[in-house]
């Protein structure tokens, strides 16, 4: 017997909270890497990927589609609707992990999407202390998440695929509450 | 919430960050040569100081990396964090008043 995987978008058989103080959508399905390089070739890198790495700490650069999240010293999400060519990587010590498979993404948006979050996050999602282009891994209840703020009221939360379904339903039971 | 100040990502909620264990010990740098009572010295004899403490952290549920804090072990609060490698910063006690 032939067994099929399917790929089942984030989000899928979930009952969406009601009203639109809170709203849960799946982002496209895009390439993803965890790139660790160090300080000389990150120019190197950034232009193989086709769009800059930030080098201050918990910001995210965009270019066009693609996006690199900063996660740590040395270390960024990569996020591109199609696969970038990373050939002139070659020779260049790096370390480069599809992570596409592991981990998707939603967005949390809405006039009440940061209170949505901080029932389950313990950061300060104001937008003075969370500007719009901050991204950081952090937790949402019992899972670790990565979250960048995307607009002022829309957040971008990557979770591994296995959790999604609780990081999911945690933030619609948490919505409820906001539905008014 | 108690916070501590990443080194890398500045201040965090406690929840986001893992212990480490006493900071600052050097392994050995020719195990075979010491005594077994040297050794078991080095993996389980730490200071356990009432006061302050140089410990290891990792913010596990942030940047990932590993850094240095030294914390009171009374009354839980984080003197300093420093990044690996720099050394434990000089803490001269206050002068009482």
């Amino acid at each position: 017997m032939v067994e099929t995987a399917l790929r089942r978008p984030p989000l899928a058989g979930l009952v969406p909270p009601p009203g639109d103080a809170v709203v849960l959508a799946p982002v496209p399905p895009a390439a993803r890497f965890i790139l660790r390089v160090r300080p000389a070739a990150q120019t190197a890198a950034g232009e193989a990927f086709g769009g800059p790495l930030p080098t201050i700490a918990c910001r995210a650069a965009t270019e066009g589609a693609r996006a690199a999240l900063w996660l740590g010293p040395d270390e960024w999400l990569l996020i591109s609707p199609d696969a970038p060519d990373f050939t002139a990587l070659a020779g260049v010590p790096h370390s480069l992990v599809d992570v596409g498979h592991r981990q998707a993404g939603i967005t949390v948006s809405g006039p009440r999407a940061a209170a949505a979050l901080n029932t389950g996050c313990p950061l300060d999602l104001d937008e003075a202390a969370f500007p719009v282009g901050m991204c950081t891994r952090t937790v949402v209840a019992k899972t670790q998440i990565v979250l960048w703020r995307t607009a002022p009221e829309t957040f971008h939360v990557e979770a591994w695929r296995s959790f999604l379904p609780y990081v999911c339903g945690y933030l619609a039971e948490a919505s409820r509450e906001f539905s008014g | 919430m108690l916070l501590i100040a990443c080194p890398y990502c500045g201040e965090r909620p406690e929840i986001e960050f893992a212990y480490g264990g006493e900071a600052h010990i050097a392994r050995p740098a020719d195990p075979s040569a010491m005594s077994d009572e040297e050794w078991a010295a080095f993996l389980y004899a730490r200071t356990n100081p009432k006061g302050t403490h140089a410990e290891r952290w990792r913010h596990t549920n942030g940047c990932g990396r590993f850094f240095n804090a030294v914390r009171d072990t009374v009354t839980d609060f984080f003197v300093a964090t420093y990044k690996t490698g720099e050394p434990r910063p000089d803490l001269t006690p206050r002068s009482v008043v």
